[in-house]
């Protein structure tokens, strides 16, 4: 699928408008996050998976993109999930991309968000005994944490 | 095995279902850093890996909430210290993106000539250290390493007289480039791209010439297709396993589409796939470089007034994700501007990153000095996997 055949299957598969631009900028709702990857991977050709991360929007909860590509059309697809105040539970995509699998355990470490059914959810970059999750807003830089001080 | 009560000698039967656990790592010489494989193993077969990660972490994604748009760049040399050059590239071309900065044509220019020398000086070092991990099939191994290094200091020495530093640069700054070619510079840097374009093709009939080399690559760590592009790897590794994509190429960015250059790739998926595909890389990277030197315009170095305080350069609300063609792939930079003078968020895409993590996928079924040569060909660089 070309740019604009993905992005108009896209409008009406998840019924809203996509703005014009590149990449693709969609906003997915938490309880289609799976669903909607697996239709990007099958129907649109995004193969290629590129990167998963996560924004903490503070008092309006945190919010999960993930970027993946068809490199022999050209599309790309951001795909974003806000994930509402309070909530730190995300539907996995390793099920779908292996590449997720990294991705999503740097997020629950760096967000602690919970990657459901993800195969191996523990840390990947900081020590298992870590407290707190360093890219929270409310994690701040200059506290001292333990255990390192 | 000595038995000592017997006085006789026993063999170790390794056919049963004994695995041993070994570490290989974090001190590992072929690490290239501090990477700590967990191999399982059935005698001398690896059948399941479990790659540590993060012994370099500085949290580089907070690191940048806490510095401006002035200061960063500097800093984020330090993602990827055996190519500096690349992260800057990311970072500025985000930071313009959302700003809708001008960069002007001479600094687009000199971006290409120091990104592509860059890629020729981490290459030269992925090859010298690469052989030494392959060590004794290659009659020593010392030899290429050391002709390596030789090269990639004269790259160095350009990027001495250039920056005035020899590792971590702070060339780029949003707007333009923060320091223009020195007189006789051009020349100096083309005498020493013509002199290893010639020792490439020397190295390269040292090691194709080599039967050891090629039994220790050939059909080692093959990656197919689908697993390349469902992890996610970049670069070299995505080019040798037959997809046939190249920022510089599909995605131009900062004037790539006014050079003439072809983007090799290789369809065996292999070590030896991965191996071709950079040694094509070191001519194109160096085509570009005279094609660059030869047509470049005169004018500004920088669309911005010359920085004064840390907090000048100030991008409006948005979000943008740049990426370039790094030495080991794609490198991209995700800024969430709020507006003021440093970014909400901002999200590394490391290109070692997601090569790393196609380890566990081929490791298994290869012998343990097979690791060695397949990390290798990975080419990670830590300070990028763990940021």
């Amino acid at each position: 699928m070309n740019v604009e055949q993905a992005r108009a299957s896209l409008a009406s598969t998840l019924a809203v408008d996509i703005a014009a631009g590149a990449p693709m900028t969609v906003d997915v709702p938490p309880a289609r996050w799976d669903e909607i990857a697996r239709y990007a991977k099958e129907t649109i050709g995004c193969r290629f998976f590129n990167f998963l991360t996560a924004v903490d929007w503070k008092e309006q909860g945190l919010e999960v993109l993930a970027r993946v590509d068809n490199l022999d059309e050209g599309v790309s697809l951001m795909l974003r999930t806000k994930l509402g105040p309070g909530v730190n539970n995300c539907a996995s995509l390793t099920p779908i991309y292996r590449g997720a699998n990294w991705m999503e355990r740097e997020c629950f470490d760096m967000f602690g968000i919970h990657f459901d059914n993800h195969p191996d959810l523990r840390r990947i970059l900081l020590e298992d005994g870590w407290e707190g999750h360093p890219l929270l807003k409310s994690y701040a830089v200059d506290t001292p944490h333990p255990p390192y001080r | 095995m000595l038995d000592v009560d017997n006085k006789t000698r026993v063999e170790m039967d390794w056919s049963g279902p004994e695995r041993l656990q070994m570490n290989m790592g974090p001190q590992h010489p072929s690490a290239h850093g501090v990477f700590r494989a967990i191999l399982g193993l059935q005698g001398e077969t690896v059948v399941d890996v479990d790659a540590v990660i993060g012994y370099l972490h500085r949290c580089h994604e907070k690191l940048s909430e806490t510095l401006t748009y002035a200061q960063y760049p500097s800093i984020a040399s330090k993602t990827d210290y055996v190519a500096a050059m690349t992260s800057e590239f990311a970072y500025v071309l985000a930071a313009e993106e959302i700003g809708k900065f001008e960069v002007p044509k001479r600094a687009q220019y000199l971006r290409v000539i120091v990104a592509e020398l860059q890629r020729i000086a981490s290459h030269l070092l992925w090859l010298g250290t690469w052989c030494m991990d392959m060590g004794g099939a290659l009659g020593g191994g010392a030899t290429i390493f050391l002709y390596c290094i030789r090269e990639r200091e004269d790259i160095l020495d350009l990027f001495e007289s250039l920056v005035g530093a020899r590792l971590l640069y702070g060339f780029f700054q949003v707007g333009g480039t923060r320091y223009d070619i020195p007189d006789g510079w051009a020349e100096q840097c083309r005498t020493t791209i013509d002199r290893i374009d010639s020792r490439v093709n020397e190295y390269e009939q040292m090691l194709e010439d080599n039967a050891f080399f090629l039994a220790r690559t050939q059909g080692v760590g093959t990656v197919s297709r689908e697993l390349a592009e469902d992890v996610g790897i970049a670069g070299p590794l995505l080019r040798g396993s037959g997809v046939n994509f190249d920022l510089r190429k599909n995605v131009p960015y900062s004037s790539y589409g006014d050079f003439d250059f072809t983007v090799p790739v290789e369809t065996a998926g292999d070590c030896y796939a991965r191996y071709k595909v950079r040694m094509a890389e070191f001519r194109q990277a160096s085509t570009i470089v005279r094609q660059a030197l030869d047509a470049l315009p005169s004018g500004p170095i920088s669309s911005r007034p010359a920085l004064k305080s840390v907090a000048q350069i100030r991008i409006p609300k948005g979000e943008a994700y740049a990426r370039v063609e790094g030495p080991r792939g794609e490198v991209g930079s995700y800024i969430v501007s709020d507006g003021s003078a440093k970014p909400y968020r901002m999200k590394w895409r490391g290109a070692s990153f997601s090569n790393l993590a196609i380890l566990p996928h081929i490791i298994p079924g290869h012998k343990v000095a097979d690791v060695v040569a397949i990390m290798g060909s990975v080419d990670p660089v830590f300070g990028e996997v763990d940021r």
